[in-house]
C-alpha cells in the first residue's frame, strides 16, 4: 500500500477502504470465497447453503434518533446476510468496553440489542467481553458475526448487470448519516431526522421473490448510494445512469446537507438496499416492495446503460449530467 | 425545501439558459472566471457548462482559500506545534486544510505521528477548547477570505474578554480585490468577465471590484450559489460584454448589500491590518493579506518563516489552474497520481478546488 499509516479515510467505506482491502488485506487472505468481497460469504455446510458475515460498530454518538449502537450492531449484520439472499438465524455479540462506562448505558444498549434481535428474528448465541483502560476505547465498541441459511431453490443475487436493467432503492436515502451528524458536537442542529436503522430480510426476500433476475443487491451503508452504485459497475462493465429527480430524499435530510455542505447520495443508510433487476420484473418488484412496512417508498431510480462504461452518471434535475464518484476520503467520522 | 428549490427550478433555469444563448448568439467567444470555491463547486455540481452556448467558457480562478494558501503555511503551522513553549500545542483547523500537503508533510500526516490536530466548524469551537484546556495552547489556523475573517477577529476579541491567553491565531487570511488586480494585470490571462464572489461580497459589498470595469473594461457580476443565481449572473456578464458596458452588477441582492456588512468589517479592522501575502499561483501580492495588529499580538501565533522554501510538486499545474491558464484535465497528474484520496496539489485537496470539482463531478468525462 502506498500509505505509510492508516488514516481515518481508510474506514470511510469509500475508495480508500476499498484500496486497503484489495491491496493489503487480500494479499494475506486468499480464499476464493473472499475474492469478490461479498457482504456475506456463502458456504456449503452439510449440503445446505449457509451465509456467514461479521461487522464491527464504532458509531459516535452511541445513541442517536431512531437507534443506537446496539440496534445498529444487530441490523447491520442481519442486513449483510439478507442481501446475499439468506434468512439470518444466529449472531454473536463481542463487546469492547471502556473503563468507566456507566453500567446503565451498557444495559440500555443490551436492551436495544435484545429487541432488535427479536425484531430481526435472530438469536444471540455466543459472545465475548473485553474491558479496555480509559482512553483506549471510546465508551463502547461492538462486533457481531452472523449466520443465515439460504432457502433451497430460491435464487441468490449476483451476476453481471446488463444494459436496460432497472435500479431500485427501497426507500429515502441518507437518513442514518443525517441523524448522526445532526448530533455532532458543536453543531447544535435541531432536526427531526430519524435513522432508518432497520432489518432488511423481508425487503430482500421480496426482491428475490418478484424478480426474474437480480444481478446485484446490497445494503447502503457507509459511502451511501453513490458509493454502492460504483460497485455495480467497474472496468469492462456497462455504466449506471441515475435520475436525481427520482431518488427519494427527505426534505429534512436535504436541509442538513445544504447547511453542512454534504451530499445526501453519499450519506450512510442502515435500513435501505439497492437492487439491480431485469427491466420486465421492475414493476412487480416495486409492487411487492410497496406492501412491506418500511419499503413503501421504494422507487426505480435509474438503469444500466451502454454509455459511461465503468462509471456512474447522474441526470440532474436541470437535465444536465455529471458523474458520481466513489466517496474519497472521509465525509463524516464514525457513522456506523 | 423553501429558499433552495425556488432557485433550482428546472423551468426557470431553462428560460435563463435560452436568454443567455440569444444574447451570446453571433458574439465572439467570451471567457468568464469565477473566483469563489463555492461557485466552482456549484457550477460543476449542477452541470452549468452544459447549459451554456459554445462561445461562453467558464474558468476557475483563485477563489478557494485553501488552494491559494502556500505550502509554507502548513509548514509554519506544524512549526508552531513543535515550538517548545511552556504549554503543549493543539492545532485547530477547518477540515479543508487537514490534508493539504506542506513542504514535507500535511497536518493529517503530522496528526498520524502524534501531533494534536483537531478539525473544528468555527473558531469559537477552538475558543471553547482553549477554555476547557487551560494547560494547552490552542492555535487556530486562520485561512480564508473576507467571509471567514470577521468571526476570527470577533473570537480574538472574545478570547481577550474571557482572559484566555492560551488562544492564538496563525493568520493566513487574504482579501480578494488585490488578487484580482494582480490577475488582470498579468498578460497571460485574457478575461471578459468575473463572476464575483457571493459570500465575500456579503462582507465587502460589490464596491471594491469597480476597478475591474473602470480601469480594465472587464464585466463583473456578484452571484449567489444556486443554479438560477449563477445563470442570471452569467446572463448579466454576457449582456455587459455584448452591449460593451462593463459594470459591477449585483444579482445576489438577497444576501449582498451595496455597502456589504460594515459592522463585520469594523471588527476585522480593529484586530487585523493589511500585510503582504504569498498566494499560490500568483506569488507575493502587497497588502493582500491580513496580519494580527500589534495590540492583539498576545493572541497571534508567529512561527519563524521556514528556512527552506518548500517546493511545489514540479508537474503539478495548480498554479496555472488558479490563474485560469490551464484546466485541471490538462494536468498529467490529474486523476492518476493526483486524486482526492491522495492529492498532490491543493486544488485537488480542498473540497472547493477546481481539480476536486472536475474530478468529483467528472467534468470533461461526462
Amino acid at each position: 500500500m502506498s500509505e505509510e499509516r492508516i488514516k481515518l479515510g481508510h474506514g470511510s467505506g469509500g475508495i480508500l477502504t476499498r484500496r486497503l482491502i484489495e491491496d493489503t488485506l487480500l494479499r494475506y487472505f486468499r480464499s476464493p470465497r473472499l475474492a469478490s468481497l461479498p457482504d456475506s460469504a456463502l458456504l456449503e455446510l452439510d449440503g445446505g447453503r449457509t451465509a456467514f458475515t461479521t461487522d464491527s460498530y464504532v458509531v459516535d454518538p452511541i445513541f442517536f434518533p431512531g437507534g443506537d449502537i446496539g440496534s445498529l450492531a444487530v441490523f447491520g449484520t442481519v442486513n449483510d446476510l439478507a442481501v446475499v439472499g439468506a434468512l439470518p438465524r444466529y449472531i454473536s455479540c463481542a463487546l469492547m468496553l471502556e473503563e468507566g462506562l456507566p453500567t446503565a448505558e451498557l444495559e440500555r444498549v443490551l436492551e436495544s440489542m435484545r429487541r432488535a434481535a427479536e425484531r430481526a428474528n435472530v438469536e444471540v448465541v455466543t459472545g465475548d467481553t473485553k474491558v479496555l483502560p480509559r482512553g483506549k476505547a471510546d465508551r463502547l465498541f461492538i462486533n457481531t458475526a452472523g449466520l443465515g441459511v439460504v432457502p433451497e431453490g430460491k435464487p441468490i443475487p449476483g451476476g453481471r448487470a446488463r444494459p436496460g436493467d432497472a435500479i431500485i432503492v427501497s426507500g429515502p436515502v441518507g437518513e442514518h448519516g443525517a441523524a448522526v451528524v445532526s448530533l455532532r458536537e458543536g453543531l447544535n442542529l435541531q432536526s427531526s431526522v430519524v435513522s432508518d436503522c432497520a432489518p432488511l430480510t423481508s425487503v430482500a426476500q421480496a426482491v428475490l421473490g418478484a424478480a426474474r433476475r437480480v444481478e446485484f443487491m446490497r445494503d447502503l451503508t457507509r459511502g451511501g448510494l453513490a458509493t454502492v452504485m460504483n460497485e455495480v459497475t467497474g472496468p469492462d462493465r456497462p455504466g449506471v445512469l441515475l435520475d436525481e429527480a427520482r431518488i427519494p430524499v427527505r426534505d429534512e435530510v436535504r436541509s442538513i446537507c445544504e447547511l453542512l455542505g454534504l451530499e445526501p447520495l453519499y450519506l450512510a443508510c442502515e435500513g435501505r438496499l439497492v437492487a439491480v433487476v431485469d427491466p420486465d420484473s421492475a414493476d412487480d418488484v416495486l409492487r411487492s416492495l410497496h406492501r412491506i412496512p418500511g419499503a413503501e417508498e421504494s422507487r426505480r431510480i435509474g438503469h444500466i446503460v451502454e454509455d459511461y462504461p465503468g462509471r456512474v452518471a447522474l441526470r440532474t434535475r436541470l437535465g444536465t449530467r455529471r458523474l458520481l464518484q466513489m466517496l474519497s476520503g472521509e465525509q463524516l467520522p464514525r457513522i456506523c | 425545501m423553501r429558499f433552495v428549490d425556488e432557485f433550482r427550478d428546472p423551468e426557470a433555469a431553462r428560460t435563463l439558459a435560452a436568454q443567455i444563448k440569444r444574447t451570446a448568439k453571433d458574439a465572439p467567444p467570451m471567457r468568464f472566471m469565477e473566483v469563489c470555491g463555492g461557485h466552482t463547486m456549484a457550477i460543476h455540481r449542477f452541470g452549468i457548462p452544459h447549459l451554456l452556448p459554445d462561445n461562453i467558457e467558464l474558468l476557475s480562478g483563485p477563489g478557494c482559500p485553501v488552494c491559494v494558501t502556500p505550502s509554507t503555511y502548513v509548514d509554519r503551522a506544524i512549526e508552531v506545534a513543535r515550538e517548545s513553549n511552556e504549554r503543549p500545542v493543539t492545532l485547530t483547523t477547518f477540515g479543508d486544510l487537514y490534508r493539504v500537503p506542506g513542504g514535507t508533510e500535511s497536518l493529517e500526516d503530522a496528526a498520524g505521528r502524534g501531533l494534536d490536530v483537531r478539525t473544528v466548524y468555527s473558531p469559537r469551537d477552538a475558543l471553547k477548547l482553549a477554555a476547557d484546556n487551560p494547560q494547552r495552547d490552542i492555535v487556530f489556523l486562520g485561512v480564508g477570505f473576507e467571509t471567514t475573517v470577521p468571526t476570527v477577529a470577533a473570537t480574538i476579541m472574545e478570547a481577550r474578554e474571557q482572559g484566555l491567553g492560551n488562544f492564538r491565531v496563525l493568520s493566513g487570511h487574504k482579501t480578494m480585490p488585490l488578487a484580482l488586480r494582480a490577475l488582470v494585470e498579468a498578460p497571460e490571462v485574457a478575461l471578459d468577465g468575473f463572476l464575483l464572489p457571493g459570500h465575500v461580497s456579503t462582507i465587502s459589498g460589490p464596491g471594491p471590484y469597480r476597478f475591474l470595469a473602470d480601469e480594465f473594461g472587464i464585466a463583473g457580476c456578484v452571484s449567489g450559489f444556486e443554479p438560477t443565481d449563477i445563470l442570471q449572473a452569467i446572463l448579466s456578464l454576457a449582456e455587459q460584454v455584448v452591449e460593451q458596458r462593463p459594470a459591477v452588477e449585483n444579482r445576489y441582492g438577497r444576501a449582498v448589500r451595496a455597502d456589504g456588512n460594515p459592522t463585520a468589517w469594523d471588527v476585522v479592522e480593529a484586530v487585523f491590518q493589511p500585510a503582504d501575502s504569498q498566494w499560490r499561483g500568483l506569488g507575493m501580492i502587497a497588502d493582500s493579506g491580513l496580519a494580527v495588529r500589534d495590540e492583539w499580538q498576545d493572541h497571534a501565533a508567529t512561527p519563524p518563516e521556514p528556512a527552506r522554501q518548500s517546493l511545489e510538486h514540479d508537474r503539478c499545474l495548480c498554479a496555472q489552474v488558479l490563474r485560469g491558464i490551464a484546466r485541471p484535465t490538462d494536468c498529467a497528474l490529474f486523476g492518476t497520481a493526483c486524486v482526492p484520496g491522495s492529492p498532490v496539489g491543493p486544488c485537488m485537496v480542498s473540497s472547493e478546488g477546481a481539480c476536486a470539482a472536475f474530478h468529483k463531478y467528472g467534468t470533461g468525462h461526462e
